[in-house]
């Protein structure tokens, strides 16, 4: 069984991976249906910073993002001019997770928007919407499968990070420390043990987390 | 009805659509062979597409103008189309289908939810999904959508393809039911001269984008020119 604190690390880190879900959930929707649908200038150039984190080392996601964010950097000063400190609190571990999860959840959503027929919509503006009301009543839910497996392969990710975090979060006990985190510390004092606990721990909610996208959001859909 | 198109031309993959032309028959039927630009033609009045050159005008009313850059958005329209598989939103029953576009408050009595129920007979779908739907039955609802959005006029593409002998018979008789009983006149896209036949007072003949022939379907396709006509189609 876990302890006290080992439950308090699992559950910070799902709360800030849930959280971080949350903060690119919106943008990533945006984004996705954007690449999806229309041709604009400097599309490709988006799309490769949009999956960069995804090919980059995670700790130099990390330290990219410590420059931007550190006191001196051009985010952070501003950032600190507004009374809001973000390197080395949970802010940044949701950032960080936030950040190396987003490419995933953008690739899985834009063949989800690509798979919706435009003739659908096409036809809903024949009869009477517009943009936002097709969007929200034909795309979105058309696209909701992949929509629902984007955020859950992102929350997973976001569970497992730990190369960004380390570097822009560091690892403060009961403030910053994340499972992954607290699992290289332990390994690190040669604490076999409770590393192995907590891994466990991570096994199980990775594993049903995966077992939920591969064995319902894959299914085939039934109802259509 | 008064439907100008005045030197419309929208260019296709490999040849562009030209049309110069007043329609006003109540019911105008579209013949051509497959990939003559039929299907762009109702798109491009349903707003959907923008064509590169010309004017479009319903009743008076502008719908396009390309040399004044003016493009009336397709919900402005008020155009009630029916593409060729119905397009039905498949994660919405029938009702939230029907209801989609439904304006009740420019509909005429005739063209109000329960009387497009009745004369459609679209009363025991309501609940079903589109998935449970036969062909025929898709096609009644693609239909029931686009009146319940009070149309000045209805776009109607291949509305009878796929379906067997009998159910093409129900459908022409809810067609011929829309026509006598709403009054509302529709275009109607086909490469079946027997359609035309049935159910146009005027038809235009398209080939490659362009307009070859206009008049009487009795006339132009009458049964004796088919052999003619599926050769022209076929080639």
């Amino acid at each position: 069984m876990l302890s006290p604190p080992e439950w308090q690390i699992l559950g910070f880190s799902l709360a800030a991976a849930g959280g971080s879900t949350l903060l690119i959930l919106a943008p990533g929707i945006v984004l996705s249906w954007w690449l999806a649908r229309f041709r604009w200038p400097g599309k490709s150039l988006v799309e490769t910073l949009v999956s960069l984190p995804l090919v980059m080392p995670p700790v130099a996601t990390g330290f990219l993002l410590l420059r931007l964010l550190g006191r001196r950097g051009p985010f952070g000063s501003w950032l600190e001019s507004l009374g809001i400190d973000v390197v080395f609190t949970w802010k940044a571990v949701v950032l960080a997770m936030a950040v190396m999860s987003f490419p995933l959840l953008v690739r899985t959503l834009r063949p989800a928007f690509e798979a919706v027929e435009p003739r659908l919509e096409q036809i809903a503006r024949t009869l009477g919407a517009g943009g936002l009301r097709v969007f929200f009543t034909i795309t979105l839910p058309l696209a909701a499968r992949g929509v629902a497996s984007g955020a859950l392969l992102a929350f997973a990710r976001a569970l497992g990070e730990f190369g960004a975090t380390v570097i822009v979060a560091g690892n403060i006990p009961g403030k910053t420390t994340t499972a992954s985190v607290e699992i290289f510390h332990l390994i690190q004092l040669g604490k076999d043990a409770e590393a192995l606990r907590l891994m466990g721990a991570m096994v199980v909610a990775s594993f049903a987390l995966l077992w939920l996208h591969e064995g319902w959001l894959r299914k085939p859909r039934l109802r259509r | 009805m008064k439907l100008v198109l005045a030197g419309v031309e929208l260019p296709l993959s490999d040849f562009s659509l030209r049309l110069d032309a007043t329609l006003s028959a109540p019911v105008t039927g579209i013949f051509g062979p497959s990939g003559a630009g039929k299907t762009s033609l109702l798109d491009l009045l349903a707003g959907l597409r923008r064509a590169q050159t010309g004017r479009i005008e319903l009743d008076g009313e502008l719908l396009s103008d390309a040399a004044r850059g003016l493009h009336l958005e397709p919900r402005y329209r008020r155009l009630g189309y029916v593409p060729q598989d119905g397009a039905l939103f498949p994660h919405l029953s029938v009702r939230r289908n029907l209801l989609y576009g439904y304006r009740p408050e420019l509909a005429s009595a005739a063209m109000r939810f329960e009387a497009v129920l009745a004369l459609l007979a679209l009363e025991p779908l309501l609940e079903r999904r589109i998935a449970h739907l036969s062909g025929g039955e898709r096609q009644r609802v693609a239909l029931g959508r686009a009146l319940l959005c009070a149309p000045r006029l209805l776009l109607l593409d291949e509305p009878l393809s796929g379906l067997d002998a009998e159910l093409k018979t129900r459908i022409v008789s809810y067609l011929r039911a829309i026509r006598r009983e709403l009054g509302l006149p529709m275009l109607y896209v086909s490469h079946h001269a027997e359609e035309i036949l049935e159910l146009c007072d005027e038809v235009l003949i398209l080939e490659r984008g362009q307009l070859v022939e206009r008049g009487s379907p009795a006339l132009l396709l009458a049964p004796s020119t088919w052999p003619a006509r599926s050769l022209e189609s076929a080639s």
